[in-house]
């Protein structure tokens, strides 16, 4: 049989590997080949040294012709500062003139209840009074817990960010969408950009455009808009051929194909898009703080540095709250979009936008009243709650009560499972890894995929990052199995029964809303700094796909497979292990590699707690403002990640083609 | 041939697959097995057909059979492999993207399977939808849509969305759409087949209504032979991808020119297709004001079977031309229980 003579062909690599990894570093220092298991320094390319240099020369001598390369960013950044600082002065600073050294206030900004009328407003007008209920409480909660100020900063730069993100990716994506060639050159570009890590780039913006809310502004652009110019790209390619072929029949040209048929076809799925966007840029925000953005994201960071569980606590509450409130506005326009509004045409404005004119009138009412008592300008700083100290007493006692009890959780997971994963990565010599890789590689996606792999993996190995590649891999592989392990049982579950299946929906969306920061806070105040936390922080961060996808997989089974179990007689423990989790795998697969993908991209994060791997390096680089030594350590991250999106999802595709559920041929 | 056709195709061929041209090139006449052992598909081969000025021209064939290539071909939303089109006698295929705008813009129309109704707009916007994108100002556009909203009897529903209506209403949203530019050639493909078979009928009944009135040329696509002899005045049927026949029904079901063919007709009441001129006696003499030698068997079977003599037949102008018996009306009648 020649399936079981190759699985078994893999298993004695696999335990060839494991020797390798437990007795190879005794026999190459027995045999006086070091180098085999540590790449020589001399041998290393000094690859960041020449990106650097080339950097400086980009921002220092540059020149197009006309204007320079300096002049280039300075002109970008001086068009993206204008809208963003008339935003920001509406919600939060208020309008200024210099007059002298001083500058007066000459219009506050918005007052908080004209605000807390407008979204509620917008609630009403997107869906109903439930979903204003809804986000006038959020809204009411960042004014009662003191948190205003900063949310409006917040909330300043993602109204700037995401009709810069939205825009921009309709833009690419209905170009990649008419010209194929542009969409190939398009396609690697964006996965390079959705795999490379955050951090990678913030390095080179810091560079290009200095500390400041335009390199943030910059920095969560270029991290939001990929999704919205695939999700373009591909909802135009669904929008049904005969609505197509009737753009063509009807004598549409170019232009109006794409703005009178395809674009409002596809309306739905790129409302997913703009959503994306949306909570994307939210995501981004304690990131994009550590260059110059202000806000909340700001408040989350210094209180992560100053170890302040309660401020830090309360300022990433304040981000989810904004954040569920903005997703849930934002969807609710998306549905609304496709709905039948009856609008009665015809009456006075006043009839026709009671909404607008209430908080028109609530508006002028309180920015009047706020000129003679302050309450109705801003929300009086003596009347806030703080939950702060609530929060560092619990987290106190914890500690206190409950140190050994920690200590030995902790303990255990390291001994027991971390360490002997991290001793295999490293024990193994890097020439065998990457034949493995290769190897590997070839079996799934043939010769391409194996060099592109070799390539990765030689890359890595000459720049001299394996070591903290090989800590990257273990830190990344480690919390994909506890996810995994936590993960697709939980979507199984959710998947067979709908009343799990709402809960589990509801802390899955939880998780994702919230910022990755937020997770490391409480984390790091139980467990202290080192692998063990980042492993929790990273599990906790990657673990909605493996539940999403399993739950997806396993609930979209033909019903007709199943009720051919029944007939036969399965039981129902029968029918999920027979039928439903087989049949369910490719999906799980595909689970796992996004649960990859967030892994790493977290990982860079969890370099805060002292981890030593790439990610450490590109926070070391941007601390440094080393610009080439960030982007190689983001590459690494990147092939790292570019390997396992590879090869994840051609394992899936074999699996598929094996049950038939795709043509093909093994 | 007296008349030139309203929209000529000659030699029309659609491979799909890598280098179809040049492998149509290099063999210019390749059978079925051929193509297919060259890894292309075959959709549509040699495709000759003319639609005339004013007759419904019914394209019939199994699913796959290449009947929306072929459609799909004559108006160049596929660009065909190889082939000549001829549209009142000017050579289609040479015209640039502009021209070919402006003749869709004003010339053709196109009714859709599955309704293809723009979801974001209502009832009239979608009718006022053809109008606007020839710039036509929207007061002026949708006052002509309501005037075809009011013809396919949907009056009432304008500010409806596609979404809220039954998929018979969609159709005719779809129809009205498509006649508010006044096409000269409008494209059917299975406008009702995504209907139920009550609505069908229905729908075919309101098609042969519209017709009556507005007289277009019609090209319209079915793979149900009883819609197409319902309402075609000529039939071509296709399989896999050629035309092997193109006739009335009539000659359809009296002289199937294959085994296939007639597979199709074997079924079909004969008294239904067939008309009273081909079975009267030409020069006898009958009684009544002058059956039309067009009418079908069907329909005027009760009529001659009651009667106790033959019933006078009448041409197109009202001349007597000939009788018809009971005997011959009751033949046709019976053959079909056999
Ligand atoms: N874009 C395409 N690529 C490849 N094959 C196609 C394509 N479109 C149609 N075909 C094939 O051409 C044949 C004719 O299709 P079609 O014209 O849609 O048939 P019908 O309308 O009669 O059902 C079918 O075998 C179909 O699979
Ligand atoms: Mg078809």
């Amino acid at each position: 049989m020649r399936v079981s003579r190759s699985s078994l062909l893999w298993i004695g690599l696999f335990t060839v590997t494991w020797m390798l990894a437990s007795y190879g570093k005794s026999m190459a220092t027995a045999a006086d080949m070091k180098w085999l298991i540590k790449y020589p320094n001399a041998w290393v390319f000094p690859l960041k040294d020449t990106i650097s240099d080339m950097m400086r020369w980009l921002v220092e001598d540059a020149h197009f012709g006309l204007f320079t390369f300096t002049e280039a960013t300075r002109a970008l950044s001086w068009l993206i500062e204008q809208p963003y600082n008339f935003v920001r002065a509406l919600f939060s600073d208020g309008f200024d003139r210099r007059i002298g050294r001083d500058a007066v206030q000459i219009v506050p900004p918005l007052s908080w209840i004209a605000v807390l009328a407008g979204v509620i407003a917008l609630g009403h007008y997107a869906k109903d009074w439930v979903l204003a209920g809804i986000v006038g409480a959020s809204f009411a909660y960042l004014a009662v817990f003191g948190q205003w100020e900063s949310a409006m900063v917040t909330l300043a730069s993602v109204m700037i960010a995401v009709p810069i993100g939205v825009g921009g990716g309709l833009m690419f994506g209905i170009l990649a969408y008419r010209h194929p060639l542009f969409e190939r050159l398009m396609t690697p570009v964006l996965d390079l950009m959705q795999t490379i890590p955050i951090f990678a780039y913030l390095v080179p913006i810091l560079f290009m455009f200095g500390f400041g809310p335009v390199s943030a502004l910059v920095a969560t652009v270029i991290y939001a808009m990929p999704p919205m110019v695939r999700i373009t790209t591909m909802a135009l390619k669904a929008v049904d051929p005969e609505i197509k072929d009737f753009g063509v029949m009807t004598g549409c040209t170019t232009r109006q194909m794409t703005w009178r048929i395809l674009v409002p076809a596809a309306q739905q799925s790129l409302m997913v898009g703009v959503n994306q966007v949306i909570m994307l840029s939210l995501n981004m925000v304690i990131i994009a703080s550590m260059i110059g953005a202000g806000g909340l994201g700001f408040d989350v960071l210094s209180a992560l540095r100053r170890l302040d569980i309660g401020g830090g606590f309360e300022a990433g509450i304040a981000i989810v709250i904004l954040a569920i409130a903005i997703d849930r506005l934002s969807q609710a326009f998306a549905e609304r979009s496709t709905m039948y509004v009856p609008t009665n045409s015809g009456t006075s404005f006043v009839a026709r936008n009671p909404r607008t004119v209430i908080v028109g009138v609530i508006l002028v009412i309180a920015m009047g009243l706020g000129q003679i008592i302050p309450f109705f300008q801003t929300y009086p700083e003596g009347q806030t709650l703080t939950t702060g100290a609530f929060w560092s007493d619990a987290v106190k006692y914890l500690n206190i009560n409950y140190f050994d009890q920690f200590e030995a959780v902790k303990i255990f997971f390291l001994k027991g499972f971390m360490l002997p994963i991290k001793r295999f990565f490293l024990g193994v010599p890097w020439p065998w890894m990457i034949a493995m890789i290769v190897l590997i590689g070839w079996r799934f996606g043939g010769w391409k995929l194996a060099l592109m792999n070799g390539l990765m993996a030689v890359f890595i190995v000459t720049t001299g990052l394996w070591a903290k590649a090989m800590i990257t891999v273990y830190l990344c592989g480690a919390s994909v199995i506890i996810a995994s392990v936590i993960g697709i049982p939980f979507g199984v579950l959710a998947a067979v029964n709908k009343r799990a299946g709402r809960i589990i929906g509801v802390v899955i969306d939880t998780l994702q809303t919230l910022p990755s920061f937020v997770y490391l806070i409480p984390v790091v105040m139980l467990f202290r700094i080192g692998d063990f936390t980042a492993m929790i922080a990273i599990v906790l961060y990657a673990l909605a796909p493996a539940v999403r996808y399993t739950e997806h997989g396993v609930g979209s089974v033909s019903a007709d497979l199943i009720e051919a179990g029944v007939v036969s007689g399965c039981t129902r423990m029968q029918i999920l292990t027979r039928i439903r989790l087989p049949l369910a795998l490719p999906d799980i697969l595909l689970g796992v590699n996004q649960t990859i993908m967030l892994a790493l991209s977290m990982l860079v994060i969890t370099a805060l707690v002292g981890t030593r791997d790439l990610g450490q390096e590109v926070y070391i680089a941007l601390t440094k403002a080393d610009t080439g030594r960030g982007i190689v350590a983001g590459l690494g991250i990147a092939f790292i990640a570019i390997i396992a999106d590879r090869v994840i999802p051609a394992s899936a595709r074999n699996a598929r083609i094996r049950y038939g559920l795709e043509g093909g041929h093994d | 041939m007296t008349e030139q056709p309203k929209l000529a195709c000659r030699n029309i061929w659609k491979l799909y697959g890598p280098d179809a041209e040049s492998y149509l090139e290099k063999h210019p006449d390749p059978t079925l097995e051929d193509i297919r052992a060259a890894g292309l598909i075959p959709a549509v081969r040699d495709a000759n057909i003319d639609i005339r000025d004013g007759e419904i021209f019914v394209i019939m064939g199994l699913s796959g059979s290449g009947k929306s290539t072929l459609v799909r071909c004559l108006s160049r939303l596929i660009e065909p492999t190889a082939g000549a089109l001829e549209f009142h006698g000017q050579d289609l295929r040479a015209m640039s993207e502009r021209e070919m705008i402006e003749i869709r813009r004003h010339k053709l129309g196109m009714v859709f399977q599955h309704f293809a109704l723009l979801p974001h707009l209502t009832v009239l916007q979608n009718v006022a939808f053809p109008l606007t994108v020839q710039g036509q100002k929207k007061a002026a556009a949708e006052m002509r849509a309501r005037e075809v909203i009011n013809l396919v009897g949907l009056e009432g529903r304008e500010t409806y969305y596609p979404r809220e209506l039954s998929g018979g209403q969609q159709q005719r949203v779809g129809i009205a759409r498509s006649l508010a530019v006044e096409p000269e050639l409008w494209f059917l493909d299975e406008p009702f087949s995504a209907l139920d078979p009550l609505i069908r009928r229905e729908m075919q009944d309101e098609f042969l209504r519209l017709q009556g009135m507005l007289k277009k040329t019609i090209v319209f696509i079915t793979h149900d032979f009883d819609e197409a002899i319902r309402l075609a005045d000529r039939i071509a049927i296709m399989k896999d991808g050629a035309v092997i026949q193109v006739a009335t029904p009539e000659e359809l079901v009296l002289h199937p020119a294959t085994d296939y063919v007639e597979e199709f007709t074997r079924h079909i009441p004969r008294a239904k297709v067939m008309s009273v001129g081909a079975i009267m006696e030409r020069g006898a003499q009958g009684s009544g004001a002058g059956i039309s030698q067009t009418a079908k068997i069907a329909d005027i079977a009760a009529q001659v079977v009651a009667a106790q003599t033959p019933l006078a037949v009448a041409d197109d102008r009202g001349q007597i031309v000939g009788a018809i018996t009971r005997e011959a009306v009751i033949s046709v009648l019976v053959e079909q229980g056999t």
